[in-house]
C-alpha cells in the first residue's frame, strides 16, 4: 500500500492517476483489511442505514435524555420549517440539516444506535448533513457512499496528526473535525472536484480553531447537542464557498497543523474534564449540582 | 499510522452516548463476563473518578452490566440491562469512589456465584478498554486477542511447558506476562495469541501438575 499521508500527497497521488478521492481512500481501506472494494462499501452502506434510523428515532422518540435537560429540540426545527404559514430565510434544507444532527444527538444522549462520526459527541454532523442534502436532490446511495468515504478519508487524514478527542485537541477535534468531513463529503455529493473538496475542507477547520470542549456535568449535552446542529450548516455553508470556487488562502494540511498546535496551547481545564468554561459557569454548575445522578 | 481504517472514524456502531463512558463500559463488561464465564448472582461494581461522576449520566452503570450480561456495543438492550439484572434475580450493587492514583475512568467489578472474580480495569478512550488485574493478578487484557490466562503454583520451567503446547498447534504468541504473588507461591500467565487455541491444548495444559487454573478468553468483536 501507498503511504499517503498527508492532503497534499493524496491529492497528487488522485490527480496523477485520474481519480477521485474517495477512490483513493477506498482503495487504500480494501488493502488495508485485504479485502475487495465491494466489501468495504457494503460496511459503509450498513453505516448509513444505521445513520438513517438515528434521525428517524431520534424525531420519533420525544423522551428526554437520563438528566431530563435535553432531548425535545430537533422537533421544534421540523416544526418550524413545515409550518408554510411562517417565513423562513432558507428553505427546507437548511431546517433538515439542523433537525436531523440534533435528533441524532438526542438518540445518542437516550441511549440509542448511532455511528460515532468520528465521535460519539459528534456524530450528528456527518449523517445530518449527508442525508438532508441526499433527499433535497434525490441522490444514489452509491453517491452516498463516495461521500461518505470521502468524509472518512478526510478525518483519517487529520487523525495522523492530532487524536480525535476532546480531551486531546478540545472540541475542535470533534465537531471541528466533523464538520471538516462534512465540508467535504458534501462537496463531492455536489459534483466538486478534488481541489474544490479540499478547500471545502480547509475553510470549515480554519473557522472552528480554538473550539473548546467545555461540557456542562461532563455530559454529552450541553452544549454538545445544539453544537451538531450548528456544526452541520457550518459544513454546508464551507461547501457553497468551495463549489463557488473560493479557495482557503491556508491549505489544509497546514490547517491541520495550526490546530495541533491550538489544541496544545489550550489549556487542559478546556479539554473535557468540565473544570472551566460553560461547565463551571453560575448556571452550568446549578445544573451540574441539580442533576444529583450520583451521591 | 497506515494502519488507521476509516471504520476507526466512521464507526463504531454503538449505543450511546459516550465512547468511553457507554461503549468502553460495556466492552470491560462483556469482558469480565468471558473471563467469569458463570451467571453471577451478585455483582459489585467500584467506579472511580470520572466513572463515578459522570458514569451515571453516560450510562456506564447500565453498560457494565450490559456487558456482563453478555450485551455488545450496539445492543439496544443496553438501556434496560438494569432491568434485565433484577428480572434475571441478580443483585447489583454500585459503589462511587475518587482515586488519584487510579486511571480517570476505572472500575473494580466484583462477580459472585458459584465461584468468586474480581476484575479491575480501564476504558482509555474511543471504546479502547484494558482489564488490569484478575483476582489480584497483574494481567494486560484488552479483548483485541484471544488469550489465555494461566493461575499455577511458581516453579521453573512452567513457562516453556506451557508454550510448547502452544507450539504444537502452530500458534504465534502476540505478547506474554507473568506476575506472582511471592517466590513458590500462586503466579499467573497472561499470553494473547494470534489464533485460538484448541480444547485439547486447554485439556493437556490443565493436566500439568501444580496448575490451578487454565482460562480461555476470546477476543471481543469491535
Amino acid at each position: 500500500m501507498i503511504k499517503l499521508s498527508t492532503f497534499a500527497e493524496v491529492l497528487e497521488h488522485a490527480n496523477n492517476n485520474n481519480k477521485k478521492l474517495f477512490e483513493v481512500f477506498q482503495d487504500q481501506e480494501a488493502s488495508l483489511q485485504e479485502k475487495c472494494i465491494s466489501f468495504v462499501r457494503s460496511k459503509l452502506a450498513e453505516s448509513l442505514d444505521v445513520m438513517h434510523s438515528s434521525i428517524k428515532q431520534g424525531l420519533a422518540n420525544k423522551e428526554l435524555s437520563p438528566t431530563g435537560i435535553v432531548g425535545d429540540d430537533s422537533n421544534k426545527i421540523i416544526k418550524r420549517y413545515t409550518n408554510k404559514e411562517i417565513k423562513t430565510p432558507f428553505g427546507e434544507l437548511y431546517g433538515n440539516i439542523m433537525a436531523y444532527a440534533i435528533a441524532t444527538l438526542e438518540e445518542n444522549q437516550r441511549m440509542g444506535k448511532v455511528v460515532a462520526c468520528p465521535t460519539a459527541g459528534s456524530c450528528g454532523i456527518v449523517p445530518a448533513a449527508l442525508i438532508a442534502y441526499s433527499e433535497k436532490f434525490d441522490i444514489s446511495q452509491e453517491k452516498q457512499i463516495d461521500a461518505l468515504l470521502t468524509a472518512a478519508g478526510i478525518g483519517k487524514i487529520i487523525s495522523f496528526k492530532v487524536a480525535l478527542a476532546g480531551a486531546i485537541a478540545g472540541c475542535q477535534a470533534e465537531c471541528g473535525v466533523a464538520s471538516t468531513m462534512a465540508a467535504g463529503a458534501l462537496t463531492e455529493l455536489m459534483g466538486g472536484d478534488n481541489e474544490k473538496i479540499l478547500n471545502a475542507a480547509a475553510l470549515a477547520l480554519k473557522n472552528v480553531l480554538g473550539l473548546t470542549c467545555d461540557p456542562v456535568a461532563g455530559l454529552v449535552e450541553v452544549p454538545c447537542i445544539k453544537r451538531n446542529g450548528f456544526s452541520a450548516i457550518h459544513s454546508a455553508t464551507a461547501s457553497e464557498m468551495a463549489l463557488a470556487g473560493i479557495k482557503s488562502a491556508i491549505p489544509l494540511d497546514e490547517v491541520v497543523d495550526a490546530m495541533k498546535q491550538a489544541g496544545i496551547l489550550m489549556s487542559p481545564l478546556l479539554k473535557e474534564c468540565s473544570e472551566a468554561g460553560l461547565a463551571t459557569t453560575k448556571t452550568g454548575m446549578h445544573i451540574t449540582n441539580n442533576l444529583n445522578i450520583n451521591k | 499510522m497506515n494502519n488507521t481504517s476509516i471504520f476507526d472514524i466512521i464507526g463504531p456502531i454503538m449505543v450511546g452516548p459516550s465512547s468511553s463512558h457507554t461503549a468502553g463500559a460495556v466492552r470491560l463488561g462483556l469482558l469480565a463476563q468471558k473471563i467469569y464465564r458463570e451467571t453471577p448472582k451478585e455483582i459489585k461494581i467500584t467506579l472511580y473518578n470520572s466513572f463515578a461522576k459522570t458514569g451515571k449520566g453516560h450510562g456506564t452503570d447500565k453498560g457494565l452490566v450490559a456487558g456482563l450480561l453478555g450485551l455488545h456495543v450496539d445492543d439496544p438492550k443496553i438501556k434496560y440491562s438494569l432491568e434485565q439484572a433484577e428480572t434475571q434475580g441478580i443483585i447489583v450493587n454500585f459503589l462511587y469512589q475518587n482515586d488519584t492514583d487510579r486511571h480517570p475512568n476505572s472500575v473494580d467489578i466484583e462477580l459472585t456465584g458459584e465461584n468468586k472474580l474480581f476484575v479491575s480495569g480501564n476504558s482509555l478512550g474511543a471504546g479502547e478498554i484494558e482489564v488490569i488485574n484478575i483476582n489480584g493478578f497483574k494481567v494486560t487484557l484488552t479483548g483485541e486477542y484471544h488469550t489465555l490466562v494461566l493461575v499455577y503454583k511458581d516453579q521453573p520451567g512452567m513457562m516453556s511447558l506451557v508454550s510448547k503446547y502452544i507450539q504444537d498447534y502452530n500458534i504465534n504468541i502476540a505478547s506474554l506476562l507473568c506476575d506472582r504473588k511471592s517466590k513458590g507461591q500462586e503466579a499467573a500467565m497472561t499470553i494473547c495469541l494470534d489464533d485460538q487455541i484448541a480444547d485439547e491444548a486447554l485439556e493437556k495444559m490443565k493436566q500439568l501438575p501444580d496448575m490451578y487454573l487454565v482460562r480461555r478468553i476470546e477476543a471481543i468483536k469491535r
